[in-house]
Parts: structure tokens; C-alpha cells; sequence
């Protein structure tokens, strides 16, 4: 048999080149002594290269490596909201002790390992780049995740996280044995082929294999009933590495989301709709009632986020230009309205004894308004608020899942927000409310085992630190500004939508 | 000046978060009287033989998804502007003379929330219109939540918890009113581009099919924010926990924009699921007067007790819009500019009579009269055009809807006429008893201060000047009216009758 070596179109995968020579070089300060406290810089610089290229490579869309992956305009897209929150998340681990014990090189190399994986996730066309992209950006996280040594609950979240991934991973790798043992094919549009002369429910092995692999991408989406690992795990993790989690993983797990189910399925979309429907209202309600009654604020943003992945499968569900848009758009306000909160809450787990708990957020409205306006406004645009990217999120996605003729899963988003008024505006009447009961006041030592004082020592000005206060209010700002100009954002989302529907 | 009249109070309310302390109550004020200037140059501008829009304004805002910022005044919307910039007034100088905690955030968000009020009245399409009907959510939510009054002691639920429920219940209304908007525009748009603008909607119309859950969506946000019956759950706790002059603005002014949504909303653009659900609502509606009646006669809090007022005189608007004549609509437009003008200085004397007795149990007040004559004539004056005195604006306006109502569906007009007869009791029975019989020992009988008057008087000029010309409002009102109900019961609009003759006028004039 003749192999033909593929062309390799370098110009292509210039920003994947870039990433991973700068993952190289990031490590290698790790060994140099007087380099080490280069590393944040140096990955941030290699974050904006790769951000650089990818911009260049807008419209020029094209298949590369023999199909293997796709840089289109959902890949770009995608990919430069992923490196956005990289960008945040160095940000944030300024002075976290997870940092200083994991060693600045390997933390950062890890980062950005994982970026790597996101960016190919995002342009993968064919089953194989699927999965080495997927665990390109899971096994980093599972380190990532225990970089906190000294914390139990930090060894603990990246130990289950590493289980639970594993069991997610396998799931699709199976159910990707299964669509090649049906189709013979690997690329997508192999598959789509494929199919289209038998059609799903008539072959077991496709109808299995689709089902596996759906199963899998919900793991790493975190949609219910396979996020059950989620709050823990977010929990537990270095916040920094939670608020990095909670944006990217699921925009690029979205991305290939999309790819798999708009273009390898999306001749038979009347046939996987329903279920992916029912999984999103099942995740809209599971994720909004689990946040009721979280004490825990980095658990809270894990129900939520659960809840928000619902949503965001609506887009997925109606596989339509429209769609696709509304996702992207929802994903870039997701990023602006979920780090303005993690950025509040890494400054106050730094400057208090109560850790994550909502009890560290007593009086913020009175005493810290910088940090409580932001945390506001992310809660009320996660609410879906007018005057908030959020409300425009919802907008969108309402219309693209009404025009699908999915009007009864716009109402389980609508009922869905109503439930999560509940423990949204919980957190926004403890910074500003006088606190429901006296006895629990302020001072005293916290309950909780997570947030141990020896742990993490206190520094009282974390909030007023520029790299965390810049962060927050940018994004609350921009959550304000595309919730009254959305423009913009959303031209951006829907060279998305046309990147798959033409 | 159309969007200088929305932005002006927000554009103050940024200014004042960084005045002093005791600056910002001031500024605020003129804040909210300059609105009141643009308001009556509208007013005084106003064409009023015309039913179409004026002082229009339309950009487009976000393209890809049809939504136009488009902004209109007509007469429905016309004077409920007026009240709003009036009784806002009241409520911000009311608030400024007192001392407040944290003013700066006070006033910033009382301003706030009279420009996402005023957004909801002049927004002409119905995507903006969710929007602002929403957003004045969120002031509201940080004034009742901060500023409000704990009732833990008295066993009631804290400002905060009070606040939330009332979110919640308000929001159920407004979020499935989101999808009903996005689906009457998508489903209206039959594959067109799709546009929702209020007007365009209404000349393509909907299948009845989709009419009626959208129709029921959109009264469900509606009731909820009146409140009415069964949907009214909210309503206590709230009231009970809201800082007084923040309660005079949100009920004399936030419950109308519910009934205001059906007149702008439903009607037009659902005219056959209106005619199938007339009675239903018809009932809703009778039953929140006589509810909010019965109530009202037996609280003793004096909140709670303009709170079912309320519930009854909303009632009434709402049967009136829903007798589908054009005087039970004329009326009940009319009523809603009254019980806004009546409503909150009660709310205000409320406030003054609780600063004299400590306590907001009319068990233990009385006897008031003795040394305040004044206060006690502004309070009668109040109390008269509560229970429609003939004479008061608030007799015509209940007259056109009960006119209306009788021709419409007499049986509902029977009972509802019952609650004119309860509105004179718990009327009379708040004043008499503040007012009049003996004086508990150790209340103190005080004047109303020249400051409050100031903020008083002005509200029952006001009144007095609606009762010697409801026309003012009536005339402007009409064409406008009379153009959504005639869509709705199918008869040609009057209008177009006139346009047409018009027409014809011009043909015989070319002729010659």
C-alpha cells in the first residue's frame, strides 16, 4: 500500500506551532534559575502570538493536514475566546500558592498545554484529532486541578476529576470504535456519508456509537445527569484553574460539539434532537435546583454552570445558522459574566478567613463597591438581566431555539432563569443586605475544612491588587457594554453560524 | 427629545453617585423636575387630533436579531408619562428631606428606575418594551432589599427575603413574556426577515393558534405586575418591607405599566384570543375588585390597606380595558392617571402619619385632625377622590369604565359596581380612623412641616386640577383609544373612515 505524506500547510497551523514552542520554551524556565519568574510573562506572550495568528487566519478558511482539522471561523472564534480566559486565568494565579507549589514553569506549561488541546479541539475534523485534541486538553486539568499539594480538597478534585475524565473519555473513545465499525470512516464528512445510506436508528452500531460519544462530550460539558463531578470538582481546584475550567473547557468542548452534531450528523438531525433536547432540560432544571441552597460560591458557579450548559445545548439542539451564532455569542458573555465573578471571589477567598463561602461576601456592597459592582453585574446578566450580555445571550438563543420550532425548550430557559433568580440574587443580597441572621456574623473562625486558614495565607489587599481589579471590572464592563451594544459581538458570533451553514 | 426625556434621569443619576452626601438628594430632585419639564413640553406639543405616534425616534439596534431602539407617544402612553415624571417627583423630594443611609446609591437608583419606567411606557417595540419591563425590576430590588423594613419582629419575612419573592413572582410573569415576544415575532414573520416593532406586528398578525398561549403569557407577566387576584401573592410582604416614598413611586406608577402592556400589547397584536378571553379576564378582573375591597376593609396596616386598595382599583382598570368599548378603555386610562395621582401621596401621608405614631396600626392612631388641620384637609381631599366623589376625576374615570362595562357584559358591571360602594367604606374608614375619633395617649398631633406640604400639596393640586378638566386627558386620549379597541372588535378605526372621507374631499377638490 502507497502512503502519501499529507501537505502540510504550516501557515495553517502557525498559532498551534506557536503554542506549543512557547509551552517548550515556558518549561524550560522552569530549570533556569534566574528565569523562573519569567514564566507568566512569557505565557502570556505566547498566548497573544497564538491569538495574533489566529486573527490572521480569519477568513481563510480551509481544511489542513488531509482533513484532519478545520480552521475555520467557529475554530478561530472559539479558540480566541479559550485564550481569552487562559489570559485571565494568569492573571488570577499571580501569587496563588498553587503556583509556588506546583513550580511557575510546569504550572504555566500545563496552562498552556491545555490551551494547545482546546485550539486543536476546536478545529478538529476528524475522529482521531477529536480524541488526542480532547485529552491534549483533559490530562493538563487533571494536574492541573491538584496543583494545590498541601490542600486535600485539591488532591481530591484532581483525583476524581481524573477518574470521572477517564470514564468520559473512554465513553467516546468507544462510541468513535462504534461510528468507524458503522460508517468506515474517520473525518466527518466521512460519516455524514456514511450514514446518509443507512440512516441512524437503522444501523444499532451508528445509533450506539453516536450515543456513546454524545454521552462522552456531556462529561466534558458538564451536562447533566454526567455532572455530577463539577461542583466537586470546582470546588476543590486552585480558583484560578476553576474560573480557566468553567469558560474554556466548555467552549472548546461546544465547539467540537457543534462540529459533530451540525456537520457529521446533520442530515439526520430530526433523529438526535429530541435526546439532546431532553439532556438540555434535564440540565436547566437539575443544575438551577442543585444551586439552591450552595454555600459555597465556587460550588454555586458549578450548578450554574451546569444550568448555563443547558442553555447553551439549545444552540446546539436547532443546528442552525442561528444557532450556532447564539452559542458563540453566549459563550463570549459567558466568559465576560463568569470571570468578573471568579475574579471577586479569588480576591476575597485571598483576603478572608471564610475561603469560597458566601459569607466572605458580608458588607462587600458598603465597604469594597469595586468588587462588589462587578460581582453584581456578573450575577444579573448570569440571571439574564436586561442591560447585561447576558439578557442578549438569552435573547439570541431564545430566538434561534423558537425559529428550531424548540419553543417548549425556550420555555424550560425561561423557567430555568426564574429558579436561578433564587441563588443569583442570594449572592448579590449578602454583599448589599443586611444579613439574614445576626448570629452568624463576621470574625468568627470558618466552619468549613476547605477553606483552612494554614492553607492559604491572607493577604487584606488582594482586592485592591491591580491584576485581579482590572480583571473584574474589564469584564463587568464589557458585560454592560454588549448588553447595551451588542453589535459588535454579535457580527462576531455569526461568522460562527456562517462558518458551518454557509 | 424623546430620548433626552428617557436618558435625562439616568444621566443624573451617574452625575449624583459622585456629589456629596448632601448634595446628591438635591440634584436628584431637579433631576426628576427637568424630566417633568420635557414631560409637559410634550404634553403641550402634542397633537391631539392625532391617534398615530409622535415624537417618534427609530434606530436600528441589533440588526441580526431585529431589534429596533424605537421610542413613540401616542395617546395611551401620553399622560402615563406625565404621571410618572410627576409622582417621581414626590417620592425623590420626599426621600431627599429625609436623612438616608448610603444616598448616593438611594437616588442613583430611584433614577434609575424612573428611566427603565419611562423606557417601558415609550417603547414601540416589543422587544424594548420586555427589556425596560424588566430592568425596572432591578432598582426596585436593591431599594425594597436595602432600604427596606425588617419584619422579623413582628414575625414577617426580612426586607430581603420580602424582596425576593416578589422578584420571583414578578419575573415568572416576565421571562415567559421574553418568549412570547420572540415567538409572535418569529412566528408572525412567516419566514421574512423578522422585526419586532409593535406596529409591524400588528399589520401582520398572528393565527389564532398561536394568539392564544402567547395571549396568556403575556397577561400572566401582566397580572402579576398589578397585582390582580390569585397573582397577588407578592404583593403584601413587599409592601410591607418597601421604604415609603420608593412604595409611592412603585405603586402609583409600576403596577400601571401592567395594565398599560395590555392596552399597548395585547390588544393590538392578539385582537382574536383578546375577544375569546374576554370573560376570563373579565373575572380576574371583578374578582380583584371585590377581594381587594374586602381586604382592604379589614387590614389594619395602613400599607397593606392602600396595598388592596390598589388590588381593587387596578380591578377596575382592568375590567374597564377589557369591556372592548372605547369608553371603557378612555376610562380606565383616565383611572390609571388618577389612582397613580391618588395613590401616592397616600403613600406619603402614610409616611407622615407613621413618623407621628410610630406605628402603622390604625388601631393605634386617631385623633390627628386635632392640631394638623391642614394635613387633615390635604388627607380628606385624597381620601374623597380615592372613593370617585362625584366631582373628582377619579368619579368620571370610574363612570366611563362602568359605562363601558354595562354595555359591554352587564352582569360584570352589576358586581362591580359593588366595589365602588366598598371603596367608600375603607376610604372613609382610613381617615376616620387616623384622622378623627379620640387620640391615643401619648400621640403627638403635629402639623404637617412646610417641607412636606411642599411635596404634598403640589400631588392634590394636581387632583383638584384633573377634577375641574379630566378633558385635558380625555380629548388626547380618545383618537388614539378608540383606533385599538375599534382593531379589536373588527369595526373599521374611526380614522380610517376619516381618512377616507378626507380622501374623497381631495378628489372633489382635483375634480374642481
Amino acid at each position: 500500500m502507497n502512503f502519501d505524506a499529507p501537505h502540510i500547510d504550516y501557515a495553517g497551523i502557525s498559532p498551534l506551532i506557536a503554542l506549543t514552542v512557547g509551552l517548550v520554551v515556558v518549561l524550560m524556565t522552569s530549570v533556569f534559575k534566574p528565569l523562573r519568574r519569567t514564566a507568566p510573562a512569557l505565557t502570556m506572550l505566547t498566548l497573544a502570538a497564538t491569538a495574533g495568528l489566529l486573527i490572521w487566519r480569519w477568513g481563510d478558511e480551509q481544511s489542513l493536514i488531509a482533513g484532519a482539522l478545520r480552521m475555520d471561523e467557529l475554530a478561530i472564534t472559539i479558540s480566541l475566546i479559550a485564550i481569552a480566559t487562559a489570559a485571565f486565568a494568569v492573571l488570577f494565579s499571580i501569587r496563588e500558592p498553587a503556583v509556588a507549589e506546583a513550580g511557575s514553569g510546569e504550572y504555566h506549561a500545563l496552562l498552556l498545554g491545555s490551551v494547545l488541546g482546546m485550539v486543536m479541539l476546536t478545529a478538529a475534523d476528524n475522529l482521531v484529532t477529536f480524541f488526542v485534541a480532547l485529552e491534549t486538553l483533559s490530562i493538563p486539568l487533571y494536574i492541573l486541578c491538584a496543583a494545590n499539594l498541601r490542600r486535600e480538597g485539591s488532591l481530591e478534585s484532581g483525583l476524581k476529576y481524573l477518574i470521572v475524565g477517564s470514564l468520559g473519555s473512554a465513553t467516546l473513545l468507544y462510541g468513535m470504535a462504534f461510528l468507524y465499525g458503522g460508517t468506515g470512516a474517520t473525518d466527518f464528512e466521512g460519516i455524514a456519508r456514511g450514514i446518509t445510506q443507512g440512516g441512524v436508528l437503522g444501523d444499532p452500531l451508528i445509533l450506539v456509537g453516536i450515543g456513546m460519544c454524545a454521552v462522552g462530550l456531556a462529561f466534558k460539558t458538564s451536562i447533566a445527569p454526567f455532572h455530577q463531578w463539577t461542583p466537586d470538582v470546582y470546588q476543590g481546584a486552585p480558583t484560578p484553574i476553576t474560573s480557566f475550567m468553567a469558560v474554556a473547557t466548555k467552549a472548546a468542548a461546544f465547539a467540537v460539539f457543534l462540529r459533530f452534531f451540525d456537520v457529521a450528523l446533520g442530515d439526520q438531525g430530526s433523529e438526535w434532537q429530541p435526546a439532546l433536547a431532553v439532556l438540555a432540560a434535564i440540565s436547566i432544571v437539575v443544575g438551577n435546583l442543585g444551586a439552591i441552597g450552595q454555600d459555597s460560591l465556587k460550588r454555586l458557579l458549578g450548578y450554574s454552570g451546569v444550568a448555563q450548559a443547558g442553555y447553551m445545548l439549545g444552540g446546539v439542539v436547532v443546528a442552525s445558522k442561528s444557532g450556532v451564532s447564539a452559542l458563540v455569542f453566549y459563550l463570549a458573555a459567558y466568559l465576560f459574566m463568569n470571570l468578573a465573578a471568579f475574579a471577586v471571589v479569588i480576591a476575597r477567598e485571598r483576603e478572608t478567613p471564610w475561603g469560597d463561602d458566601i459569607r466572605a461576601l458580608r458588607g462587600l456592597g458598603a465597604e469594597r463597591p469595586w468588587l462588589a459592582w462587578p460581582l453584581t453585574i456578573s450575577m444579573f446578566a448570569l440571571a439574564g438581566f436586561p442591560a447585561t450580555a447576558g439578557f442578549i445571550g438569552k435573547l439570541y438563543l431564545i430566538e434561534a431555539l423558537v425559529e428550531g420550532d424548540y419553543t417548549w425548550l425556550a420555555v424550560f430557559i425561561a423557567v430555568g432563569t426564574m429558579i436561578s433568580l433564587v441563588y443569583y440574587l442570594r449572592v448579590v443580597a449578602a454583599m448589599w443586605m443586611r444579613p439574614d441572621s445576626e448570629a452568624a456574623a463576621p470574625g468568627g473562625e470558618p466552619a468549613i475544612a476547605g477553606a483552612a486558614p494554614e492553607a492559604d495565607p491572607i493577604d487584606p489587599d488582594a482586592g485592591r491588587r491591580l491584576y485581579l481589579l482590572a480583571p473584574a471590572v474589564l469584564c463587568a464592563a464589557a458585560t454592560v457594554f454588549f448588553g447595551v451594544i451588542p453589535q459588535p459581538l454579535v457580527d462576531f458570533a455569526s461568522h460562527a453560524g456562517a462558518a458551518i451553514f454557509g | 427629545m424623546i430620548n433626552v426625556l428617557l436618558w435625562l434621569p439616568l444621566a443624573f443619576g451617574l452625575v449624583g453617585l459622585f456629589l456629596p452626601r448632601r448634595a446628591t438628594g438635591w440634584w436628584a430632585t431637579v433631576g426628576t423636575i427637568a424630566t417633568l419639564g420635557i414631560a409637559i413640553g410634550m404634553v403641550a406639543g402634542f397633537d391631539t387630533g392625532n391617534s398615530g405616534l409622535q415624537y417618534t425616534t427609530d434606530t436600528t439596534w441589533i440588526s441580526g436579531l431585529g431589534v429596533d431602539y424605537s421610542l413613540g407617544i401616542d395617546g395611551l402612553n401620553l399622560f402615563l408619562v406625565l404621571l410618572t415624571a410627576v409622582v417621581w417627583i414626590g417620592g425623590t423630594a420626599f426621600a431627599a428631606f429625609r436623612q438616608q443611609e448610603r444616598p448616593q446609591l438611594f437616588f442613583f437608583l430611584m433614577l434609575v428606575a424612573e428611566t427603565a419606567t419611562l423606557g417601558s411606557f415609550l417603547s414601540q417595540d416589543l422587544l424594548l418594551f420586555v427589556l425596560f419591563f424588566d430592568l425596572m425590576l432591578v432598582p426596585f430590588y436593591f431599594l425594597f432589599g436595602i432600604w427596606g423594613k425588617d419584619r422579623r419582629p413582628e414575625g414577617g419575612p426580612s426586607a430581603p427575603a420580602a424582596t425576593m419573592k416578589m422578584i420571583v413572582y414578578t419575573l415568572i410573569g416576565s421571562l415567559l413574556m421574553l418568549v412570547a415576544a420572540i415567538a409572535t415575532a418569529i412566528i408572525s414573520a412567516k419566514g421574512h426577515p423578522i422585526t419586532f416593532s409593535i406596529q409591524a406586528l400588528q399589520e401582520q398578525g398572528l393565527p389564532l393558534g398561536s394568539q392564544r398561549w402567547i395571549f396568556w403569557f403575556f397577561a400572566a407577566a401582566f397580572l402579576v405586575k398589578m397585582p390582580a387576584f390569585l397573582v397577588h401573592g407578592w404583593m403584601p410582604d413587599a409592601y410591607r418591607a418597601a421604604p415609603l416614598p420608593v412604595l409611592a413611586v412603585f405603586s402609583g406608577v409600576l403596577a400601571k405599566v401592567g395594565a398599560y402592556g395590555f392596552l399597548r400589547v395585547v390588544l393590538p397584536l392578539f385582537p382574536e384570543a383578546t375577544v375569546e378571553f374576554q370573560e376570563i379576564v373579565l373575572v380576574i378582573a371583578v374578582a380583584s375588585i371585590l377581594y381587594g375591597s374586602v381586604m382592604a376593609f379589614t387590614q389594619t396596616n395602613v400599607r397593606l390597606i392602600a396595598g388592596y386598595s390598589s388590588i381593587a382599583q387596578l380591578g377596575f382598570i382592568t375590567a374597564g380595558i377589557f369591556a372592548l368599548r372605547a369608553d371603557g378603555s378612555d376610562g380606565a386610562i383616565l383611572q390609571m392617571v388618577n389612582h397613580g395621582l391618588v395613590v401616592a401621596p397616600i403613600f406619603v401621608v402614610v409616611a407622615l402619619l407613621v413618623e407621628r405614631t410610630g406605628s402603622e396600626d390604625i388601631r393605634e392612631m386617631g385623633g390627628l385632625a386635632f392640631r394638623a388641620p391642614i394635613l387633615a384637609a390635604l388627607f380628606l381631599i385624597i381620601t374623597l377622590a380615592t372613593l370617585a366623589m362625584p366631582g373628582s376625576a377619579n368619579f368620571i374615570g370610574e363612570f366611563y369604565i362602568l359605562n363601558g362595562l354595562f354595555q359591554a357584559k352587564i352582569v360584570f358591571a352589576i358586581v362591580a359596581i359593588s366595589g365602588v360602594a366598598m371603596s367608600a367604606y375603607y376610604a372613609l374608614r382610613l381617615y376616620q380612623r387616623t384622622m378623627h375619633n379620640r387620640k391615643p395617649d401619648g400621640l403627638e398631633s403635629r402639623e404637617i412641616g412646610f417641607r412636606d406640604a411642599v411635596v404634598l400639596a403640589p400631588l392634590v393640586l394636581c387632583i383638584l386640577g384633573l377634577a375641574l378638566y379630566p378633558q385635558l386627558i380625555l380629548h388626547r386620549t380618545s383618537p388614539t383609544v378608540e383606533q385599538t379597541v375599534a382593531r379589536v372588535t373588527g369595526g373599521a378605526a374611526p380614522n380610517a373612515t376619516l381618512a377616507a372621507e378626507g380622501k374623497g374631499h381631495e378628489e372633489m377638490v382635483s375634480e374642481r
